[in-house]
């Protein structure tokens, strides 16, 4: 009776967006009267950071502070339609719709802007700190909120935004699985090394290495939060999870969370993460959804680092130590 | 300790830095309510007299009503109304009628048979939850117990009990004429008999909770103005209110919903039920309603990650390539079809992995069982079979005697590559994940995989559309009068594609409706510092067919002659393009409650 070691790997890619496409999201964006930016959404925050984000896509196509910019979001007598969060969909497609109203408001403010300084609006550019100014002559400027306060008080100007994105919807043949599935895919690769049990069967997770191209990383430190927590859960449909544990039999069914397995804090293993960009074409600023894909490695890279260990294929999730024992057994011939 | 790096220096010269914003670590704009636990979840909302909704749920897994007794229940203290099924409107509902795909065959409150336990059959509303507890106890139910099925490969069997009466063959129907959905690329038969050898294995993944934090739920409250707020754990605001609007037949003008910090959603939040629920018991009631699952609720009824079942058949050459790849797969739906049908589409597409593959096919089945219904959950239509997949590329790995990494990059897609679906692979990025995960994780791999490229290598033959075998078995019904074999061309019946078939395009994103919409960026100075406007923002209208001679078109886009000149720059200003190479779309038809095209 021993602990043995075992290493697995896996690697993936995933859809972004809806499949087949057909599924809008729209934006809005207004100025307040001295110049701050409210983004108007009907997109929910399940906390995958969906505000943050938006915040920062709609503060750099305008060209202003992230301070400058405020999410408003999840009321329906307000906000205009967004399909949902779910299909890594609300980067890509929410994102997008975004920039397109945040471009139409930066196109209000910078004439608005030239309008003040007497020049040409396609001679200005935003400084990114709440100035306007000739391009090549920073002298010449006017302040965001300078410019808000004249559109709305003088030229009778509104500083405003509508977005729109949609990949229209396409169809499946029903002969070959011709598609259009989606216009792009986050990829993935993962090394697990386990020691496990052959006594108790129990598996733990020694170390996590991994490879995740997101395409861009709007915000590192969301990026990393999904990626840790969503492999956490990758390793919990490995090894724990299931809402019925005899399936096909409805038996032995978990009720709540005494039942329902999770693995602790003492089975959170060391996750060595790498990112890599590589920007997808029609992407907010390149960056793909990182959302669910994250999870999707580790289960395989767990069951094979599990085979390597002792020689047991567990090919039903979830690999538990009943199921490791059984199989060490009957390779056994016990 | 967990580490992060970002390898910068790869992919560098397709990504333009110098932006103000964007990849910066900004912290949460809510991030303070969060964290100081103000932030207002729909359970926050607080209402005086806010009454307490609880569903009697069916025992058995199949089951016809014979009567229903709820008398002593209406009488017990605090018990407000009791809610049948002709009090829904339009009690028959399948969430992806809001983008026209199925049929209707879910009711919200089931009137005679059930197909799941579990299933509600009534509500009781009153003025606590205990008292509405008390009241579902109270109502007696005599039922007559039907045989079920639970395996999805037994519900595939001629004598299997009918699920779900609205799909007798227990599976979802595919453009009315399969009961499965296909997919073909070349000829896996013909490559299965010269493969060097077979690998073939059968992979399982059991049902998933979401296992939110936050139960299911939505509280609707009557207004002065003859409309009804809801606040909701929706994922999806606009989703839930169509469908609410539809089982309860009003204007979707009547309804405020009110969402948005959500206590963990993974898909989980998505069937709007809750918020039918709430809304109704406030239309019946006048009173706010509040309708929330309790653990148990969510752990059993509410749907989880359904299973699904894959076999995978490999055919590999002497040199470890994957010659040919076919898979058999069925989702687990349970009792009804909420989002499983769409999940198998999106499978299919996903089919064979990241992996250029010559000949594929694929037979996958969204089967009805008399269990909880699936739905989404992070990943969905993707999870399961990557593990399928990844464990049965290990065994291949192992088959030919090559590293596991080593073996993935040789069949690693790249850019330019022909996939199953007909689409080309752009923009991929397996190949050097796996280099990058081999180096970290100091598993080694040779000279010869270390300088592969996702940018080198592809295309070429790689890019051509196959002579590709298909049939016709597996048409709707055919199962009910014979046992028909699941597997692709396991019943023999076989016709030719020639070569180079294709009957659609790439769908891009629609381009902006107006020209001030379009990006600044791709004019900008951080567009100049980038050798490759495929970075940028906005979409492109046209795939490009190389990078450099695309190049100028998207920075100096044409002019729509009948587009209005727009301000100053009108000149510069790009326009839409005629979207010549857009593909044909059915628009057969569109709901009425929020739009979509219908999806054949």
């Amino acid at each position: 009776m021993a602990l043995r070691r075992g290493r697995g790997f896996a690697c993936v890619n995933y859809p972004i967006g809806m499949n087949l496409g057909g599924d809008p999201s729209q934006a809005l964006v207004h100025a307040t009267p001295d110049g701050k930016f409210m983004v108007t959404l009907s997109s929910i925050d399940l906390g995958q950071g969906m505000k943050s984000v938006t915040r920062q896509i709609a503060a750099e196509t305008l060209g202003v502070p992230v301070s400058d910019v405020y999410v408003d979001t999840a009321d329906s007598d307000t906000g205009p339609h967004c399909m949902g969060s779910f299909a890594s969909r609300g980067t890509h497609r929410v994102g997008n719709a975004v920039i397109r109203a945040a471009t139409e408001a930066r196109t209000q403010l910078l004439e608005a802007a030239a309008e003040e300084l007497e020049v040409d609006a396609a001679d200005l550019e935003p400084d990114g700190e709440g100035g306007i100014q000739v391009r090549g002559a920073p002298q010449r400027s006017i302040s965001v909120a300078d410019a808000a306060i004249a559109a709305q008080f003088k030229q009778g100007r509104t500083l405003s935004g509508r977005g729109i994105f949609l990949v229209p919807p396409s169809e499946v043949d029903p002969e070959t699985g011709e598609m259009s599935p989606v216009t792009c895919f986050a990829h993935a690769a993962m090394a697990v090394d386990v020691e496990v049990d052959d006594e108790t069967g129990e598996v733990r997770v020694v170390e996590i290495n991994s490879a995740y191209e997101v395409g861009r990383a709007l915000n590192p430190k969301l990026v990393e939060q999904q990626l840790i927590g969503g492999a956490w859960m990758g390793l919990s449909h490995a090894l724990y999870e299931t809402t019925e544990p005899y399936y096909p039999e409805r038996e032995h069914l978990p009720l709540d969370f005494n039942s329902y397995l999770m693995p602790g804090p003492g089975n959170i293993a060391p996750h060595n993460i790498a990112i890599l960009e590589r920007p997808a074409e029609d992407a907010p600023f390149g960056g793909k959804g990182p959302g669910e894909m994250c999870a999707n490695p580790v289960l395989p890279a767990v069951a094979n680092a599990v085979f390597d260990a002792v020689g047991v294929r567990c090919d039903e999730l979830p690999i538990t130590p009943e199921k490791i024992l059984r199989g060490l057994r009957s390779a056994n011939g016990s | 300790m967990s580490s992060i790096e970002f390898r910068k220096e790869l992919f560098a010269n397709e990504r333009p830095e110098g932006l103000n914003e964007i990849g910066r670590p900004t912290i949460r704009q809510d991030i303070l309510g969060h964290v100081t636990g103000r932030s207002p979840f729909y359970d926050d909302h607080l209402f005086d007299g806010l009454l307490h909704m609880r569903c009697v749920r069916s025992p058995h897994h199949h089951a016809r009503i014979r009567s229903i007794d709820f008398s002593e229940a209406a009488r017990l203290d605090g018990v407000i109304r009791i809610v049948e099924p002709k009090d829904v409107p339009q009690n028959l509902n399948t969430l992806l009628s809001l983008i026209n795909f199925g049929k209707e065959d879910e009711p919200l409150l089931t009137p005679s048979k059930v197909g799941y336990r579990g299933e509600p059959v009534l509500a009781v509303i009153a003025d606590s939850e205990r008292q509405a507890r008390a009241a579902v106890d109270a109502v007696r139910i005599e039922w007559e117990v039907l045989p079920h099925v639970l395996d999805v490969e037994e519900a595939l069997a001629p004598d299997a009990p009918v699920v779900n009466e609205v799909y007798p063959g227990n599976t979802f129907e595919y453009y009315d004429k399969y009961d499965h959905q296909k997919l073909r690329f070349g000829d896996v038969e013909q490559a299965f008999a010269t493969a060097d050898r077979i690998v073939e294995g059968r992979y399982r993944m059991s049902p998933i909770e979401q296992a939110p934090m936050e139960t299911c739920g939505a509280i609707a409250v009557p207004e002065t103005n003859d409309r009804i707020a809801c606040y909701t754990s929706t994922q999806a605001l606009f989703f839930s209110l169509g469908t609410t609007a539809k089982l309860l037949d009003m204007s979707s003008a009547r309804l405020h919903f009110v969402g948005g910090t959500v206590g963990g959603g993974f898909g989980g939040k998505v069937d709007s039920i809750v918020e039918p629920m709430s809304v109704l018991g406030a239309l019946l009631t006048g009173a706010p309603v509040k309708f929330m699952w309790d653990r148990e609720e969510e752990m059993q009824v509410g749907a989880p990650r359904g299973a699904e079942l894959w076999d995978i058949k490999d055919g590999l050459d002497s040199r470890g390539r994957i010659v040919a790849r076919s898979f058999t797969g069925y989702f687990d739906s349970g009792a009804y079809t909420r989002l499983s049908s769409y999940a198998v589409v999106k499978a299919t597409g996903h089919l064979p992995g990241p992996y250029s593959i010559p000949n594929v096919a694929s037979n996958v089945y969204c089967v009805f069982t008399n269990r909880t219904p699936a739905t989404a959950m992070r990943g969905f239509g993707i999870t399961g079979v990557d593990f399928a997949i990844e464990c049965q590329m290990d065994r291949c790995a192992r088959a030919a005697g090559l590293n596991p990494i080593e073996f993935r990059i040789l069949n690693a897609y790249r850019d330019g590559d022909m996939k199953a679906h007909r689409r080309k692979a752009k923009n991929t990025a397996l190949i050097e994940c796996c280099q990058v995960v081999a180096d970290k994780s100091r598993w080694l791999i040779g000279s010869q995989s270390r300088s592969q490229s996702s940018l080198r290598g592809g295309g070429g033959e790689r890019a051509e559309i196959p002579a590709t075998a298909i049939d016709e078995v597996g048409r709707i019904g055919d199962r009910r009068r014979r046992e028909v074999p699941t597997a692709p061309f396991a019943a023999g019946d076989r016709k030719q594609l020639p070569a180079g078939t294709q009957r659609g395009e790439e769908t891009p994103a629609a381009p902006p409706q107006n020209p001030d919409m379009l990006g600044h960026l791709q004019s900008e100075s951080t567009a100049a510092a980038d050798p490759l406007p495929t970075t940028q923002s906005m979409p492109r209208l046209q795939p490009p067919a190389d990078r450099q001679v695309d190049r100028q078109p998207a920075r100096i886009p044409t002019r729509d002659p009948k587009a209005p000149a727009s301000g100053t720059d009108a000149g510069q200003a790009p326009t839409r393009q005629p979207p010549t190479r857009r593909p044909p779309v059915r628009r057969t038809s569109v709901s009425r409650h929020i739009s979509g095209f219908r999806r054949r």
